[in-house]
């Protein structure tokens, strides 16, 4: 790594930011270049003296009262959810709504499941994170450069790369023919658990397909979640479970998937 | 509705400290963080009923910064993006201060100047190393209530260290050499 890559990440370093991989590389470089170890320190030295000098600003006599107060007479504009106030209202309508988009898919019993499963499944907060975790996962992959630790557009070299790295196998299909070449493959933590991540571009933008062994086993139907401006669908086949990542559109994204899910 | 109260008090009124801190950052004076955080109280409770249930603090925080950018775009317009000149700022010693003569008698000289230079950056870059360094809130989800990408968040935090250290450093010259 040069210096210059390494101050670009100085921060998101300090930070606990980078991925470990990431975090080695500039680790290696702090070690031999004093001048970036400079950088590091004066950086930690700054961050230390923020935490303890800045003022945290303490609201004044009243001023909590009076905005209490303020909310005297006013109504929810939304309804409150009935019962448990942490259910996601909104994006559990709007989700329903493309459950039945779905259902008119040609896999009409598959779609079946989908239309009950999908708002049961969104609803249960273990869910959240796994979704949280592959989006994570994907922006630290762009941020960082690291895209691919074997680049290839060869499917079979990317499937042996992962034997020895991972005890379990997945299978690699480069479509490039539909649009969506493979360009190599990474190894990946998700779920506390190694992952497998193929790489596929579509156009400038990046799909990364994360695949590790489910724990819930069996099969999972589609679902879908949507976070600054990431899209990433997600489902389990045979035991593994798929999460498809990437900030091209979503047409595009749900193609990629059905292709994936072949 | 008493549901809907009685969760709101239970998720959100923890979190109003780190609410009015952010505000009072953002604003730099008391009287306008009131104002702002009285008009976030009320979008908060009116529009509660959206609220995810993921995280009540970042939301809430979502919630003021949003009201606190709708008061500079209606009333300091010119605050809003600034871009980062660095000429253009100068130490924050010779800028004013928004601090009463007391609270300005009782701290120290070194939490001042920092005070004033983080006031001396340009809000948007303000905002991320507030949230950043006194929330502890990470990149993602800075990046989500900004509603700016990662990168961004990446670079302001990271200009917004730059031109501190620059600030600090040219006062330590200065206090070596007088």
């Amino acid at each position: 790594m040069i210096c210059r890559e390494t101050q670009r990440l100085l921060d998101a370093y300090v930070d606990n930011e980078l991925d470990v991989r990431g975090a080695i590389e500039v680790e290696e470089h702090l070690e031999r270049c004093p001048s970036c170890a400079a950088e590091e320190k004066g950086l930690r030295e700054l961050q230390m003296s923020v935490r303890t000098n800045l003022t945290r600003y303490a609201m004044p006599k009243g001023v909590e009262a009076r905005l209490l107060a303020s909310l005297r007479g006013v109504e929810p504009a939304v309804p409150p959810a009935s019962g448990h106030p942490a259910v996601p209202i909104q994006s559990a309508r709007r989700f329903r709504s493309r459950a039945w988009t779905w259902a008119l898919a040609p896999a009409a019993a598959a779609a079946a499941v989908l239309v009950v499963a999908v708002p049961r499944i969104w609803t249960q907060s273990a869910e959240a994170p796994v979704a949280d975790a592959v989006v994570a996962a994907h922006v630290r992959s762009l941020l960082a450069n690291h895209l691919t630790d074997v680049a290839s557009s060869d499917q079979h070299t990317v499937k042996p790369w992962f034997q020895g790295k991972l005890d379990y196998s997945v299978s690699v299909t480069d479509w490039a023919a539909e649009g969506f070449p493979l360009v190599g493959g990474r190894l990946d933590y998700v779920e506390n658990t190694r992952a497998a991540s193929l790489v596929y571009k579509r156009a400038q933008h990046t799909i990364n397909l994360f695949i590790w062994p489910s724990k819930r086993g069996g099969d999972e139907p589609l679902r879908r979640a949507s976070e600054q401006g990431y899209n990433a669908y997600g489902w389990a086949k045979d035991g593994m479970q798929y999460w498809a990542v990437s900030d091209v559109n979503e047409a595009e994204l749900q193609k990629f998937v059905e292709l994936a899910r072949r | 509705m008493p549901d809907h109260v009685a969760s709101f008090e239970q998720l959100v009124l923890p979190h109003l400290q780190a609410g009015y801190n952010l505000a009072r950052w953002l604003l730099r004076n008391d009287a306008d963080a009131e104002d702002v955080m009285q008009e976030a109280m009320v979008r908060a409770f009116r529009y509660f009923g959206s609220f995810s249930g993921l995280n009540p603090r970042a939301w809430l925080l979502a919630v003021v910064r949003n009201s606190a950018y709708t008061f500079l775009r209606q009333n300091r317009v010119r605050e809003l993006g600034t871009e980062f000149d660095e000429t253009e700022h100068q130490d924050p010693a010779a800028e004013q201060t928004s601090e009463t003569p007391e609270v300005l008698l009782l701290r120290s000289a070194q939490q001042r100047f920092l005070n004033q230079a983080v006031e001396a950056l340009p809000v948007e870059f303000r905002e991320v190393f507030v949230l950043r360094e006194m929330e502890g809130l990470s990149y993602k989800e800075i990046a989500d209530l900004a509603n700016v990408p990662i990168g961004t968040v990446m670079s302001r935090l990271s200009r917004a260290r730059r031109r501190l250290q620059a600030v600090i450093g040219r006062r330590e010259q200065a206090g070596s050499t007088s």
